[in-house]
């Protein structure tokens, strides 16, 4: 079974993402920030879906430290963006991100993003 | 969306607009701390992105414009002042109270949002970008022409560096493969040589032709993530596709990968274009291939659409039609054997070729005959997620149900009469297993609870689990159980395992009350029954406080199996091929030794058999020679001893009639190729007969 970690500071988007992917059969790990992902990222988690706006430390912080870390170098990482600005996506994608979603989004969505990059 | 993220925002803006408060607060007193700042932005933030994930609408309209004020004062392009404090007080307000409000009347409330929204919009000097509202994403794709099929031409050349992005060029090419009908050619042109070779980069590039009915921006979309880090070009080839087939030279024109000039002077040699471009080196191989197929894909094409209508993808066909085919295929099997029984006696070598032929034929058609029977059992496990989700309401448990191996197929009547097991087995897990949420936090653990629902091929057999985190089954309780029921007496000594297993017998149910759930009468014995009816076997593990599972083990298929023949005396028996490990000759001085015990000695492994020859007590002298075959069954190993070992053969499984129905220890009967009648030993309840009866005899 595939592992992804979810890294929100909202709750609710925490829960709603956890239950979407372990719906589809995927186990999960949730983490509250970049700190937190840090510190949980342990084992093996085969793709990461992280907010950008966070305290302690932010999503572009965060996919810059899991692209330095040999065992995170290839794997997808999915960045949320509610900003439709174009800065920090760029910023994301400069630091590593894989891909993006938009927020507001669908289930449906998170599911067709994550079977994109993660098989 | 479902209620309970709703209902989880709710609780979480709640928090977010305490927060919100204590940070204005904050913030009045030290309007420099950027900290605070932040705090707001990053409040607001959330209230905006997540509202509009649960449907908040108005919120998120609402808290964007806020926002984008208080992104600005981040920026330090705005100053703190009173006015903006008393403004966000208001506005937190207003969105206390459009909470409140969900679902309700807000016509009340619409006024002073916009009084509110128009003083932030002053105070920003109006260069907000509140047009931009959120949620407005990209517009629809014009759905014209979206079902007409056609083609495009797409090169795909992604950044050396694609994979330190997680992205996987591979990917991208099997979802264009999924849009339709596609040839992908790999450019290895620039690939470095091995000693300059990064194997974290990508050199190779793509050139892929697709026939797809989707739109170019659907095309577009399979790239998305890697629009701007590669260079990618999608064209749709409209005019060439209906009428002409194109001459290679005008494709490779029309790719810019030649000039019509270089055209014109390389076919001057009169050769094939082809090899004389590639020759004369002037495009690369790899381009003149790529444009060959594309030229054979649009005569396909051409070719396809003179032909008739293409034939429906499925059919729908009655189960007894199918029931019927697969009857026909049993006798063909059977006479197949038969034939190739009388082409060994005969011994002339056309015959037996022929013979060969025809059971590798045979062999065909069984394995698709069968495979048109199957299902996949994720078409039932949708209905278990209504039950739980059911259950659950009216059991006030929060469940998560986990499914793995949906597409793991069975036979489809295997799938019909397990149905209603997996049912049970699930409100078991349900009912009895999982706890109720305060329980579960008590008890340390999440308090939603999984069960997971898995299958998969294991050898010749699909296993289907169900496991759950719940509070495990009582050795204790099961015992006191059986012996209220007098399932057991005092004296009866059970290991925890076998204790578990008196769950499997009749008239058994550790439900404290009778729940309208699982107690309706159908007990563990019924589920046991169902599974070994199925020929397939069931076993329960537990763990006190950690939960339960139980696994199922069923034949792939009911009606043919490969079997491996024996012999004892004159009588033929059949044994499930796929338990045989290996056979071995039995060795007289072992025997001798250990007459008693019933073991030999397989390579310094003590392996326990059983005579067939005692077991059915067949008369007359043994022969000098006996045959061992070793089966392995539950990662144990035992001896079957025969006569002899005739081989391998195709079974036909016929169910014994209802005479003999009751006999233990037979799965049912075959036809031989000679003609006669072989009966399939059902080994494993065998084994279980043997060890019963040795540990009767070892009691007294």
């Amino acid at each position: 079974m595939k592992t992804i970690m979810t890294v929100d500071d909202s709750a609710s988007v925490r829960q709603m993402v956890a239950f979407t992917l372990k719906n589809a059969g995927y186990s999960v790990i949730e983490a509250s920030d970049g700190k937190d992902a840090l510190s949980k990222i342990g084992a093996k988690v085969d793709m990461v879906i992280t907010d950008l706006n966070m305290p302690n430390m932010d999503g572009i912080s965060l996919i810059k430290a899991l692209r330095a870390m040999p065992a995170c170098k290839f794997i997808p990482i999915i960045m949320l963006t509610t900003e439709s600005q174009a800065g920090r996506k760029q910023e994301g994608k400069d630091a590593g991100a894989t891909g993006w979603i938009v927020k507001p989004f669908k289930p449906e969505q998170l599911l067709s993003v994550v079977q994109k990059v993660l098989r | 969306m479902e209620d309970i993220h709703r209902q989880a925002f709710r609780d979480e803006a709640a928090d977010l607009l305490a927060e919100l408060e204590t940070a204005l607060l904050e913030l009045e007193d030290a309007p420099q701390d950027s900290g605070l700042v932040n705090r707001i932005f990053r409040a607001m933030h959330t209230l905006k992105g997540s509202g509009a994930m649960f449907g908040f609408d108005d919120i998120a309209q609402f808290t964007h414009e806020i926002e984008t004020v208080f992104d600005k004062v981040r920026d330090g392009l705005l100053p703190v002042t009173k006015p903006l404090l008393d403004l966000t007080f208001q506005a937190k307000d207003h969105v206390r109270l459009l909470f409140e409000n969900d679902g309700g009347d807000i016509s009340g409330y619409l006024a002073s949002g916009t009084a509110i929204l128009e003083g932030f919009r002053a105070l920003a000097g109006g260069g907000g970008d509140h047009a931009e509202a959120p949620g407005a994403q990209a517009g629809a794709v014009p759905a014209q022409e979206a079902d007409r099929e056609r083609m495009f031409r797409i090169r795909f050349k992604p950044r050396p560096g694609i994979y330190s992005t997680g992205n996987n060029p591979e990917y991208f090419l099997e979802d264009i493969k999924s849009l339709g009908p596609a040839r992908v050619f790999a450019h290895f042109e620039d690939v470095p040589p091995l000693r300059e070779l990064d194997p974290q980069s990508c050199h190779i590039w793509w050139d892929i032709l697709l026939a797809t009915s989707s739109t170019e921006s659907a095309v577009r979309d399979v790239f998305m993530f890697v629009e701007d880090e590669c260079d990618l070009s999608v064209t749709p080839m409209e005019a060439t596709c209906d009428d002409k087939v194109p001459m290679l030279g005008e494709i490779l024109v029309e790719r810019g990968d030649i000039s019509a000039d270089q055209i014109e002077r390389a076919v001057a040699g009169q050769r094939r274009l082809g090899s004389i471009l590639a020759e004369s080196g002037v495009v690369a191989a790899k381009s003149v291939e790529a444009a060959l197929a594309e030229q054979s894909i649009a005569r396909d094409r051409q070719d396809s659409r003179k032909s008739a209508p293409e034939a429906a993808s499925s059919l729908r066909v009655s189960a007894d039609k199918l029931d019927r085919l697969q009857d026909l295929v049993g006798e063909l099997v059977i006479v197949q054997a038969q034939i190739k029984q009388a082409a060994a006696l005969l011994g002339n070598e056309a015959v037996v070729n022929l013979a060969e032929e025809l059971e590798r034929l045979s062999d065909d058609i069984r394995d698709s005959t069968l495979s048109i029977r199957m299902l996949p059992i994720g078409s039932t496990f949708s209905t278990y997620r209504r039950l739980v989700r059911d259950l659950c309401a009216s059991l006030g448990k929060e469940i998560d149900l986990v499914t793995t191996g949906e597409d793991t197929e069975l036979d489809k009547t295997v799938l019909d009469r397990l149905a209603d097991a997996l049912i049970h087995l699930l409100r078991n897990s349900i009912d009895h297993g999982i706890e109720l949420p305060a329980e579960r936090e008590a008890a340390g653990k999440p308090r939603k609870g999984t069960i997971r629902l898995q299958a998969e091929h294991s050898g010749g057999d699909v296993v289907i689990e169900v496991i759950d985190d719940g509070k495990g089954i009582d050795p204790a309780r099961v015992r006191a159980k059986a012996l209220e029921r007098g399932l057991i007496t005092e004296h009866t000594e059970l290991s925890p395992q076998k204790t578990l297993e008196l769950i499997f017998l009749p008239g058994f149910s550790t439900a404290e009350a009778v729940s309208n759930v699982s107690g309706r009468g159908v007990g563990m014995d019924v589920v046991k029954g169902v599974v070994e009816s199925l020929r397939g076997s069931i076993a329960l593990s537990s763990e006190l406080g950690r939960g339960s599972r139980v696994t199922v083990r069923l034949p792939l298929t009911l009606a043919i199996i490969e079997g491996l023949q024996v012999r004892v005396g004159d009588q033929g028996y059949v044994l499930p091929l796929e338990l045989v490990e290996e056979c071995v000759e039995l060795d007289k001085q072992d025997l001798e030794v250990c007459t008693r015990k019933r073991i030999v000695n397989l390579r310094g492994q003590v392996v326990p058999y059983i005579s067939l020859r005692e077991w059915f007590s067949f008369p007359g002298p043994v022969p000098s020679i006996e045959q061992v075959v070793i089966l392995g069954m539950n990662g144990q190993r035992v001896g079957l001893v025969v006569d002899n070992v005739v081989g391998e053969h195709q079974t036909v499984i016929k169910s014994l009639g209802p005479v003999f129905r009751k006999l233990d220890g037979f799965s049912g009967a075959t036809i031989q190729g000679d003609g006669s009648m072989s009966l399939i030993l059902d080994v494993k309840r065998i084994v279980d007969m043997a060890l019963e009866q040795a540990g009767r005899e070892s009691e007294r």
